[in-house]
């Protein structure tokens, strides 16, 4: 090739057709999602939560997509109904993750409901879920002699944790609960059935 | 001709044999005569492109030296931390997600990216015939660049992050690297709007395109207007992009320029290139949803990426047997020059990784693999096994040039080359293997979930193991770097592998 406009360009042409298709296109398509009405925006501790949730990295191992039945086991494992563009509809940035390294955790708050567990794992990990590789997170944990007016103080098996003081979470850590206990997908969503009858019919 | 290998010649392109610009005889016939000019010509001009490029291309593969070893470091304490969880989790900026992260970007943006950013400044003036124009712009870009990813880096340890896989430095940081891409881009295409030849070979298309390409995608996905499963496409479009349309054109660019200039003979085939050129341009571009299969975005969107991966089969033979054809009757030379074995290494690597790429997009084999570490083993074998083992070998020929010092040790090539290979292959077998079982224990809903983590635990420890020797046989090549550059060790005359030996 002898000709700087044919490589400069082709190589534009190409990448822009690529905008096109996988960029462009999905965003007409996606412009229609709205937010379902059992959605729940984030309120500031959710937002305050999934910020920590996103600085830690929590993302490269855990996802947030339920996939389809007929494309896996999350449903049997009971990890909840199929996942939708409009479940997704307040996340900024988007954390479906390619990873799972451990569980999914988009219906988390619907599984495991207590936030005492979700401390104690958080804080030893390997103690509620023995095997388990995540990482122990003590630094959004303070190890006090006596509990305060308004902590919450983490409820840790015998022999876990030091001794003669008590663990209590810090703000972060129970931002970061806060999030994942609100994470619950259960309300209807997707392509709406078809009714099995006309609606003049029903009367 | 038994071992032909242009960097025996000599140290410095003032003595390279004229024979050894084969590739520019590589286009057609009439342009053998209209691009190649009288060798003393030639060589002249090669030693004053090198002299206009040192003071750039230096301080971007002395930076890239710097983060590969930074970057491995992170990636072996990262994986390290699989087998011992409980290990520096003291501080946020020590958690695993930070560490690997700071990791991927580290390998990718300051290792890779920098090294083949070197490459192409290093190696468009000799191939357009004139020397660089404004190197200054270069420097302050190798400047911008590392002052990028210190920030960029920095933020990511302190907490502060974008979020995104491959975009996780903020976007207001990533304001520099667009400044320094923008100089670097007035650098180089002033260079080739100044160009002597009529004809373009193949490594200035893919270094012109990556060039075109990069800031587009960039640009794109940092915008932060998207959000959702939009911004989930976007955000894979642009990840898989920055390996298909900059890291893998440019390693592309580095391997077709060095394994004619090795061999002292052009490519074998003009129209192959061209049809890897354009096939790589139209599928390579494409791909990126094929990580969100099973995901919940629109089919046809997911199904165009899987396509497109299946066709990337076109561009990967159509190099691969190009490479091969040219390479065929004359592998002995594989023992004489470090460079030939490591860009040869490097591109049937490149071939290996594209096509499981292609098998990994396919739904019913994705099902398993997808969520897994599968997908680990086989990044670590593009950007590692393919990439990275190019630009080494890029490197062995370019920094003698550059510094008029040969290499000083045949045995630390040799160690580098084999526990680099040794490392990858360790690494991508065992998680390849983990994967797959890890998928199948976590599509079998009647086994726990913890299945899938314990059985991942022995392979796991095998990645340490060739994280390990893929660290070592960094350190070794960095320590040698330091070496040649600083100019120590014995004077030598002869350029490293040179002595005739058969050599393992």
């Amino acid at each position: 090739m002898n000709k700087y406009r044919v490589i400069f360009l082709g190589a534009v042409a190409t990448v822009l057709f690529a905008f096109f298709v996988l960029v462009f296109m999905p965003h007409l398509q996606l412009l229609s999602v709205e937010p379902p009405a059992g959605l729940r925006a984030y309120d500031d501790s959710a937002l305050a939560g999934r910020q920590v949730y996103v600085s830690l990295g929590c993302l490269y191992c855990h996802s947030q997509q339920v996939r389809a039945p007929s494309f896996g086991s999350d449903a049997a494992r009971g990890w909840g109904r199929a996942s939708y563009p409009e479940d997704y509809a307040y996340d900024y940035p988007h954390l479906l993750g390619t990873m799972r390294t451990g569980p999914d955790l988009m219906n988390i708050g619907l599984r495991q409901p207590s936030r005492a567990w979700h401390y104690a794992h958080l804080y030893a990990p390997r103690v509620m879920t023995p095997g388990s590789v995540m990482p122990a997170f003590p630094f959004l944990f303070a190890v006090k002699r006596q509990a305060e007016m308004g902590d919450e103080i983490v409820d840790l098996p015998a022999g876990v944790g030091p001794a003669g003081k008590v663990v209590v979470a810090l703000p972060k850590a129970r931002a970061l609960v806060g999030y994942l206990l609100g994470l619950k997908h259960d309300y209807p969503a997707g392509p709406e059935p078809v009714p099995a009858t006309a609606p003049g019919d029903a009367r | 001709m038994s071992a032909p290998d242009a960097s025996r010649s000599a140290r410095g392109a003032s003595v390279e044999p004229p024979a050894r610009s084969g590739h520019d005889a590589s286009v057609t016939a009439a342009a053998v005569y209209l691009d190649s000019p009288p060798a003393d010509v030639a060589i002249a001009e090669r030693v004053a492109a090198d002299e206009s490029t040192r003071r750039p291309a230096l301080l971007f593969f002395h930076s890239a030296v710097v983060w590969l070893v930074v970057g491995s470091v992170l990636g072996l304490l990262a994986s390290l931390k699989f087998q011992f969880p409980d290990w520096l989790t003291g501080e946020a900026a020590l958690a695993f997600g930070r560490v690997r992260t700071v990791h991927l970007n580290a390998v990718a943006y300051g290792w890779a990216g920098m090294s083949l950013v070197g490459l192409a400044v290093w190696m468009v003036p000799r191939l357009v015939r004139a020397p660089l124009y404004r190197p200054g712009f270069a420097v302050v870009a190798a400047w911008g660049w590392n002052l990028w990813l210190v920030l960029g880096l920095g933020a990511i340890l302190a907490g502060w992050t974008d979020g995104l896989e491959w975009l996780e430095i903020p976007y207001p940081i990533d304001a520099i690297v667009v400044v320094a891409g923008g100089l670097m881009a007035v650098s180089v295409l002033g260079t080739v709007a100044q160009r002597k030849t009529k004809h373009f070979y193949v490594s200035v298309w893919y270094v012109l395109a990556a060039m075109v390409w990069f800031p587009i995608i960039f640009a794109t996905a940092n915008l932060p207007i998207f959000g959702g499963v939009e911004q989930a496409a976007v955000n894979w479009w642009y990840g898989h992009n920055a390996l298909g349309l900059f890291i893998t054109p440019l390693a592309l660019a580095g391997a077709y320029y060095f394994i004619p200039k090795v061999l002292g003979r052009p490519i074998q085939s003009y129209y192959l290139s061209l049809v890897g050129f354009w096939a790589l341009a139209f599928f390579y571009s494409l791909n990126g949803i094929h990580h969100l299969i099973g995901g919940p975005l629109p089919a046809w969107l997911i199904t165009t990426s899987i396509t497109a991966s299946v066709m990337m089969v076109i561009p990967v033979a159509a190099t691969a047997v190009n490479f091969h054809t040219t390479m065929v009757g004359r592998f002995a030379a594989l023992k004489h020059s470090p460079t030939l074995r490591f860009v040869v290494a490097g591109s049937m690597i490149y071939t290996a990784v594209s096509l499981q790429g292609s098998v990994e997009a396919l739904r019913g084999f994705n099902r398993i693999v997808h969520f897994t570490q599968y997908t680990v083993g086989h990044a670590h074998l593009g950007v590692y096994g393919f990439a990275s083992l190019i630009l080494f070998g890029c490197l062995y020929f370019i920094i003698p040039r550059l510094v008029a010092w040969e290499w000083p040790s045949d045995r630390l090539i040799r160690w580098h080359f084999w526990l680099a290979l040794a490392g990858v292959l360790i690494y991508v077998v065992s998680l390849s293997i983990a994967g797959w079982r890890q998928g199948e224990a976590m599509l079998d809903a009647s086994r726990p979930f913890m299945d899938s983590v314990n059985l991942t635990k022995p392979y796991l420890v095998a990645r340490s193991v060739g994280g390990t020797l893929m660290l070592a046989a960094n350190v070794i090549f960095a320590w040698h770097y330091w070496l040649v550059v600083r100019r120590r060790g014995k004077e030598r005359l002869e350029p490293a592998w040179s002595a005739g030996e058969g050599l393992a």
